[in-house]
């Protein structure tokens, strides 16, 4: 059935696709906020950014990540100089990379949620003793909640996707670097169909569970709401 | 003790220009046609939109000056907006206890219990928002802004969005807290039947400006002033209830003019009420009327008379120390003679109890 190597590869996908989810909510939550409230005239180019890896191909940002990253670039020359080391082939530079490529998964559900609660529960929690912060936590977060599962659910979901931008930064270092994307790739260029199949199906049918759960769940919540 | 507030606000083509003193008590309205800025205005004084140069003081506290903005959530005051604007994610109890949990202890001078017995929504408190309908939500909104035991409440055409039977509804509860909170209320409208109601200082609004303010009687009775000539003019009077007529079935009331009869005995003895006086329901006569089917007649000295288009003309009176308004035709006046100084007698044929 699954190999050691497979089950690990299963293992760092599911902790990289955990870890990218996390990052991505702390980055993108403010990032969207301000996106869906900013009337600033050049906000469109942040939009443009946020929105690139819908459309490049994922070798370009690997590309670029991995020259950025790695040993003669300058975020690896950075990190070098504060005493660590580069981040290309590490986990880290998984992480690094799905950030980027997963982001308007989270950024743009997140920003039309904010953007679908509009200024009014927040002027009323203004007038009700609420600080920004505290409308922000009490009223935005809770009223953007669909936004939240649906951001959270296409992070992951899409993490666990990737190919191009894992292969380019990451290598395809067994047990250190190896997610199951490169995984079923590598069998099946060693004519290895049987445990392709296995992974695939695996894959297949943990995304199937984990997608109809949410869906589930958003379900619920949607009719409790209305 | 009074509420100034001075704003210049300019947007786009709109432009409120406004330097405003009046009273820190009672329920004072600000009406005007929509659009003439007195929404902006509230939610200025609000703190909600942030004008450079504003200057907003309540009783001894400044909230605003050039060098000063206190952010809305500092200011200790309440906001009713026209859309109830509930919580959807919380029940009506999480709603009210929303600003009442963020209120340090000796701040809460209105409990829960009290905000919500005065609005009647005992029997709603477990429920969520979209199951409740327009005036219940409306009640819970004015009830939630109790809840931060405000200084200073404001509300903005709290019964612009609710259909008839919603605003009779929930008209009594605007003025049950009229009569029972001491805080003073700035309350925007373009109804005049609200404003009947609760106002007890009126400021007019026209084209971003204010053309006049003052104590709602005298506002309603000037002549210089554009609500003296509508159709629908009327004088305004507080009166208590003095007494009953139990054969008749009719109640007596008691103001500074006299006392007014009126059908219906469903007040109670003491009670506050206001009566409403049409300009056309009163009449002229020289003499006291002995025959009449009027039983409401009041001696009066005229004040001054203006000219209703070509035939009538309108005419204010003192009687006591309240103004009455009466619309009669040119014709009649000039038959009876009427001009300034004379005592008239005043027939009125109906008034509005507004209790």
């Amino acid at each position: 059935m699954f190999s050691q190597a497979d089950l690990t590869a299963l293992g760092i996908t599911f902790q990289l696709a955990a870890v990218t989810t996390v990052v991505l909510l702390l980055i993108g939550t403010p990032l969207a906020w301000w996106l869906a409230r900013s009337r600033w005239r050049f906000k469109f180019l942040v939009e443009a950014v946020v929105a690139m890896p819908l459309m490049l191909p994922p070798t370009v940002l690997g590309f670029y990540l991995l020259v950025a990253l790695g040993s003669q670039g300058p975020v690896g020359r950075l990190m070098e100089w504060l005493g660590g080391s580069s981040p290309a082939f590490t986990f880290s530079g998984l992480v690094i990379g799905s950030v980027v490529y997963s982001m308007p998964f989270v950024v743009q559900p997140l920003q039309s949620a904010f953007a679908a609660v509009g200024s009014r529960p927040l002027e009323v929690a203004s007038t009700l003793r609420a600080s920004p912060w505290d409308r922000f936590m009490s009223v935005a977060v809770p009223l953007a909640r669909p936004g939240f599962l649906t951001a959270i659910v296409l992070g992951f979901a899409h993490t666990i996707g990737e190919f191009g931008v894992v292969l380019m930064i990451g290598g395809n270092i067994p047990g250190e670097t190896q997610v199951v994307s490169i995984a079923i790739y590598d069998h099946v260029e060693s004519m290895d169909y049987a445990n392709a199949h296995w992974l695939s199906a695996a894959l297949i049918l943990l995304s199937f569970v984990m997608l109809s759960t949410v869906y589930a769940i958003n379900k619920r919540f949607r009719m409790a709401q209305t | 003790m009074s509420i100034q507030a001075k704003f210049a606000i300019h947007r786009g083509d709109f432009t409120l220009d406004v330097d405003l003193e009046v009273p820190a008590k009672g329920v004072t309205a600000l009406y005007g046609p929509s659009g003439c800025g007195k929404s902006s205005l509230l939610r200025a004084i609000a703190g909600l939109d942030r004008h450079a140069d504003g200057f907003l003081k309540v009783g001894d506290s400044t909230w605003q000056s050039p060098h000063l903005f206190t952010p809305p959530h500092q200011r200790p005051f309440a906001y009713v907006f026209q859309e109830a604007s509930l919580f959807q994610h919380l029940n009506v109890h999480r709603n009210l206890e929303y600003g009442y949990k963020r209120l340090a202890n000796e701040d809460r001078r209105i409990s829960l219990p009290q905000a919500t017995e005065l609005l009647g929504i005992e029997g709603l408190l477990q429920r969520k928002p979209h199951t409740l309908s327009g005036g219940e939500r409306q009640r819970v909104a004015i009830a939630r802004a109790l809840c931060v035991s405000p200084a200073f409440l404001l509300m903005d055409e709290p019964l612009a969005a609710l259909d008839q039977a919603s605003k009779q509804e929930i008209l009594p509860y605007l003025e049950s807290l009229h009569d029972h909170l001491e805080i003073p209320i700035f309350y925007v409208s373009h109804t005049m039947e609200e404003i009947a109601r609760l106002a007890d200082y009126l400021v007019l609004f026209e084209q971003g400006r204010i053309i006049a303010d003052g104590p709602i009687n005298s506002m309603l009775t000037r002549l210089d002033q554009p609500l003296a000539h509508g159709d629908d003019a009327s004088a305004i009077f507080e009166a208590t209830v003095s007494g009953f007529d139990e054969t008749y079935h009719l109640t007596h009331l008691k103001f500074a003019g006299g006392q007014f009869s009126a059908p219906g005995m469903a007040l109670q003895l003491g009670q506050e009420v206001r009566v409403r006086i049409a300009a056309r329901d009163v009449s002229l006569t020289l003499e006291r009327q002995a025959s009449t089917s009027i039983q409401n007649i009041f001696p009066a000295t005229i004040a001054e008379i203006t000219a209703e288009g070509d035939a009538q003309v309108t005419v204010r009176m003192e009687v006591g120390s309240d103004a009455m308004l009466a619309r009669i035709t040119q014709k009649s006046a000039a038959e009876l003679d009427v001009q300034v100084g004379k005592q008239v007698y005043a027939q009125v044929k109906s008034a509005v109890l507004l209790a």
